[in-house]
């Protein structure tokens, strides 16, 4: 008689799960460092161009966010397909952009009102008309510090 | 009695699913922000008469709606973009003996081409149909010449670079002497190569 016993046939012993938690804990802390809440959904197509001489973009709270594109897919009967802006979370004419900036400016505390960057976040198909538009409006509200906000790449791959 | 010596256990077997749905609920509400970009200046409202500059000071740079380049009159590849640039701005055409001289350009001094990195000024103009992503390529070449030039001098002086100068200066670990230092340094290399980029729009 053998001093080991045979395991019956088929019997597979169980992989142990207790350190499932552990492991999704980690992920779990992983995203909540490396993320940020959202704050509007962008509802245009917003497809950033690629640079490699780019800044880091300073604190959160001193940014003033525009974005750029041409709707989304059910935005696209009531607002076409030509490139539109978005503050917060509405559609608006070039027109507006000043009155937002201020409007924006004006939530910030005191001590950060003369340091806020504007950051573009254009998609790359967009024409630079609008922006042009923009920029004069951001300059009409005195709002000078602007950032186009890019992905990191080889600027070439613009291009196609 | 054994049950009173040992608390009962709890069953940590759902663990794994609270945390799941933890973590799926962070997925969903957060995105990874892109928090970089190029920084750019706009000019002040109501600057729009310049002075009169000579044209040698002047590089001119359109872009047309068909994302065509044309540079100094040139039909040209964003490609050579960067080198033309750096050309430009290093050219230091002013002469040994005269006021304004630049000692540090390596440039090729050509009386035709600009006088002092001082003086040289980038002119960009874009139509309304240029398309974005080109307008960012080109604005991306002309802060690479420009980076070119600083980091030549930054490490001529103070033997590091200038966009580890720059990136140092913005980290919030820097220690406030240590940032003082190194504004002082940044500013002595922008005023030897003074980023002037005036941009317009052309139909």
């Amino acid at each position: 008689m053998s001093k080991f016993a045979k395991k019956k046939d088929g019997e597979l012993p169980a992989v142990s799960t207790a350190s499932l938690p552990d492991i999704v804990f980690m992920l779990l802390f992983f995203f909540m460092t490396v993320t940020v809440m959202k704050d509007s959904s962008v509802m245009v197509k917003n497809e950033l161009p690629v640079a490699n001489q780019i800044k880091k973009l300073e604190k959160k709270e001193r940014v003033i966010t525009i974005y750029v594109g041409s709707p989304n897919n059910e935005f696209q009967k009531t607002f076409g397909t030509e490139p539109k802006i978005q503050l917060n979370d509405k559609f608006a004419n070039p027109t507006d952009v000043g009155d937002y900036i201020l409007m924006e400016r004006a939530k910030k505390s005191q001590d950060l009102q003369n340091f806020l960057t504007t950051s573009l976040k254009v998609d790359k198909d967009a024409n630079m008309g609008l922006i042009s538009d923009i920029k004069l409006e951001l300059r009409k509200v005195n709002a000078l510090k602007v950032n186009y906000t890019t992905g990191s790449g080889d600027a070439f791959n613009n291009l196609d | 009695m054994a049950s009173r010596e040992e608390a009962p256990k709890v069953n940590a077997g759902s663990m794994a699913d609270i945390a799941f749905l933890l973590l799926i609920f962070f997925l969903v509400t957060t995105s990874i922000e892109t928090d970089a970009g190029l920084d750019r200046m706009l000019p002040r409202e109501g600057t729009e008469i310049p002075p009169p500059i000579p044209r040698r000071n002047i590089f001119p740079i359109l872009i047309n709606g068909n994302d065509e380049l044309l540079v100094d009159g040139e039909l040209t590849d964003l490609k050579d973009l960067r080198e033309m640039t750096i050309a430009f701005l290093d050219n230091g055409g002013y002469g040994i003996e005269e006021l304004g001289y630049c000692s540090y350009c390596k440039g090729e001094r050509d009386v035709k081409s600009s006088d002092n990195p001082n003086k040289a000024i980038v002119s960009l103009m874009s139509n309304r149909e240029t398309t974005y992503g080109t307008y960012i390529t080109v604005q991306n070449e002309l802060v690479a010449a420009y980076n070119a030039l600083r980091n030549r001098e930054a490490q001529r002086l103070f033997r590091t670079d200038f966009t580890a100068l720059e990136a140092l200066y913005s980290n919030s670990e820097t220690s406030i002497a240590d940032k003082k230092d190194l504004k002082a340094k940044i500013r002595k290399i922008q005023e030897l190569y003074p980023m002037k980029l005036s941009e317009a729009e052309r139909n």
